[in-house]
């Protein structure tokens, strides 16, 4: 089935705005949606507050938040099971920072207490001892993460990071990139994100797919054809997102090459 | 309404006075050298030699601390220009340093001030009620600003709150207790706001809501209503009955009163700020005990008129020339900031002038840009906008998914030259005008707006 041919328009929900979403998260949601609509497919953007059921939807993206809006999250989303309900039957789902903690089987709150995640990834979240990781991270995919439409292996994940949590990833899911600069999962494997079926999640918070729109491209890839090999959607003008991605990771290359500068500097002292 | 000036009763210790000293020159350094205004480094010489220097500075002092995400500065300004005819001489950190280096050396700079307004940025306000013992403390807003840098808005709250319950001691000193002005309308503020013995609620407004859904008390949901009353599902917490409110243009006590609020200042929240700093004035003066009616009548209207033509607050607001060409300066630091821009350009209306967005994201910014996706740049749909400033490219796949039609231009100031030749319709904006809008008129043209983050801001203003 190609974009065009779908009858019922793509409906994109936000979770829980006004819990998770503390770093502009929403802007997922927004390119997702706009992306669709350039291509001329009927798209339907839902922010789905807190407090009510959840909407049903072909995307649903979470955000990040402060632990307590964390946990009443996950508490909420349990005890709807709409999503759940969803990802069984195809739906994408996109976590990025608490929401992609709330995604795994467990994740801590301020005092390192446990709680319930949605189990809809196989990962585990502890508070970090160390400072808090934050900054660009850039970080290159793992080899058996998803590939794009049409076959080719996605381009490296650039963002920025700001959470205390460290996540190990079980056997049951697959991390989805591999750290260059940053930390990411922070486990010590150098991993960064995970994902299964078309569950992903990721540290990157923020609007990390207007910075990786072929990620982007991607979720929305699955959400319009659920075969097993999607056909690659509609280019679009990408000079804008381009232009951001070759100037941010070369400010991190820059600032690389500062740190080994500074390095070399004081050892010579 | 005049002031019995008791003089600060400054006797100050050997070591205190050699730390006066360290900052005396340090500014004077600071200046000869050309190495800023000489407010920070100064106070920071000075409170190495001596921690508790500020406490020794203020003793004896009228101080008013006002803090909040936005509007501190100016209503910073428009308190001082309420007072300086009264508290004579007064001494105020104007220049933004809003921690305890910029604080000390203020009060430095004025050794005979009887009283002083200072800033104070949100994460001093526990250690600079505890250093100037205020009378009073005005509590703006609080919302999301700079997350990298700066505890996330909840542990603010919190800090605010243990700060203000400690004022409990301080109003046994009777006369000396300090009276805490708080917006009733701000849910964060209002928690933090209750712990303080004595409060007068102002119903100022709040632009954002986003961070102020979850309750700070308990976890649950505030609701809120038509016009701006708010309460928690879970608990108690609701909005205070309120002592005055801005209700348009107009000051309204809870006796019924209004008065006129008219500012050269423009916009909404420039008129919420004036609202506050009107309730707060007459308690740094003797007539108003804390325990009082606020105050209403004679003194009020005095207060509203001598802010009335405070016209710009460290170049914000103010106006510039450009190669002929009006252009207005405008700051905004965070989502709540831009949210109360947009709304002054709706008020203005005239969608004919560009706007020019500078985007930075240096220390003093915060290094993530992802705060850009929560501005409603939507808003500026129809407009002719150029995006400039160290991040534009950032700013640019913003405006994109905005649908905002926009140029991109990598030097601030050819940005403005960009921004004259849209002006001058040498240059037709992208996005055809909307049909349905007024035809231009022979009226002087609107000013060029220029919008910028913290330092893309302070960087324009150096090279104008
Ligand atoms: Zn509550």
């Amino acid at each position: 089935m190609s974009p065009g041919d779908r009858n019922s328009a793509l409906t994109i929900a936000i979770v829980f705005p006004d819990l998770l979403g503390t770093y502009g998260d929403g802007g997922n949601g927004i390119v997702l949606a706009r992306r669709a609509a350039w291509r001329g497919m009927g798209v339907e953007l839902v922010q789905a507050g807190s407090g009510r059921p959840l909407p049903s939807a072909d995307i649903y993206c979470i955000g990040g938040g402060e632990d307590g809006p964390q946990v009443r999250a996950a508490t909420s989303l349990n005890e709807d099971g709409t999503m759940a309900r969803a990802v069984e039957q195809g739906a994408v789902v996109f976590g990025v920072c608490a929401g992609y903690q709330l995604l795994g089987r467990s994740f801590p709150d301020s005092t390192d207490r446990a709680h319930d995640g949605l189990g809809l990834l196989d990962i585990t979240t502890r508070k970090g001892t160390g400072p808090r990781a934050v900054g660009e991270l850039v970080a290159t995919m793992a080899p058996d993460a998803p590939h794009q439409a049409g076959g080719a292996a996605l381009p490296r994940l650039t963002g920025f990071e700001n959470h205390g949590g460290v996540t190990s990833v079980g056997p049951s899911a697959r991390a989805l990139a591999r750290v260059v600069r940053g930390v990411g999962n922070g486990g010590g494997d150098g991993t960064e994100g995970a994902w299964s079926g078309r569950v992903v999640g990721t540290y990157l918070h923020g609007p990390v797919l207007a910075r990786n729109i072929a990620l982007a491209d991607l979720l929305l890839g699955w959400a319009v054809d659920p075969s097993d090999s999607p056909e690659p959607l509609p280019p679009l003008d990408d000079s804008e997102e381009t232009a951001l991605r070759t100037e941010r990771l070369r400010a991190v290359e820059r600032s690389d090459r500062g740190h080994v500068v500074s390095r070399l500097f004081r050892a010579g002292r | 309404m005049t002031v019995t000036p008791v003089g600060p009763s400054r006797n100050l210790t050997a070591r205190a006075t050699a730390a006066v000293d360290a900052v005396k020159v340090g500014n004077w350094l600071s200046r000869t050298l050309g190495r800023g205004s000489g407010t920070v480094v100064g106070g920071r010489v000075g409170l190495a030699i001596d921690p508790t220097l500020l406490a020794s500075l203020a003793r004896g002092m009228r101080v008013a601390l006002v803090t909040g995400t936005n509007g501190k500065t100016t209503a910073t300004r428009l308190l001082v220009a309420s007072l300086a005819c009264d508290l004579v001489p007064l001494a105020s950190n104007d220049t933004g340093a809003n921690m305890p280096a910029g604080h000390v050396a203020a009060l430095v700079a004025s050794p005979r001030a009887v009283g002083a307004v200072l800033e104070v940025d949100e994460s001093y306000l526990g250690q600079l009620i505890e250093a100037t013992a205020p009378r009073v403390v005005i509590l703006l807003n609080l919302s999301r600003d700079q997350l990298d840098r700066i505890a996330e808005v909840r542990m603010l709250v919190d800090r605010w709150r243990t700060a203000l319950g400690h004022l409990g001691q301080a109003s046994d000193r009777g006369e000396d207790g300090t009276v805490v002005v708080a917006n009733a309308d701000d849910p964060m503020v209002v928690w933090a706001a209750m712990a303080a013995p004595c409060v007068r609620w102002v119903g100022a407004g709040q632009v954002w809501h986003d961070d102020a859904v979850g309750c700070p008390a308990c976890g649950g949901r505030i609701e809120f209503g038509s016009g701006g009353a708010w309460a928690c599902d879970r608990c108690e917490l609701a909005r205070p009955e309120r002592d005055a409110w801005l209700d348009d243009r107009q000051l309204v006590s809870a006796d019924g009163v209004r008065q006129a609020v008219d500012l050269e200042l423009p916009g909404r929240f420039n008129r919420a700020n004036a609202a506050m700093v009107a309730l707060a004035a007459p308690f740094m003066l003797d007539e108003d005990e804390p325990g009082s009616r606020p105050a209403s009548g004679r003194y009020l209207d005095t207060v509203l008129s001598r802010m009335a033509h405070v016209d710009q607050v460290a170049g914000r607001f103010s106006s510039t020339t450009w190669k002929g060409w009006e252009v207005r300066l405008l700051l905004a630091k965070n989502p709540a900031g831009w949210t109360a821009i947009f709304d002054l350009l709706d008020e203005v209306g005239a969608h004919d002038a560009p706007v020019v967005l500078s985007i930075n994201a240096r220390t003093a910014d915060g290094l993530d840009t992802s705060w850009l996706w929560d501005v409603p740049f939507e808003r500026l749909v129809g407009r002719s906008v150029v995006a400039t400033g160290d991040r534009r490219l950032d700013l640019a796949v913003r405006l994109r998914y905005a649908e905002v039609a926009h140029t991109v231009v990598s030097d601030p100031l050819a940005a403005l030259d960009r921004a004259v030749e849209m002006h001058a319709g040498c240059d037709s904006p992208r996005v055809p005008s909307d049909p349905s809008a007024a035809p231009p008129t022979l009226a002087r043209p609107r000013p060029i707006e220029f919008l910028g983050n913290y330092t893309a801001f302070a960087d324009l203003r150096r090279r104008l």
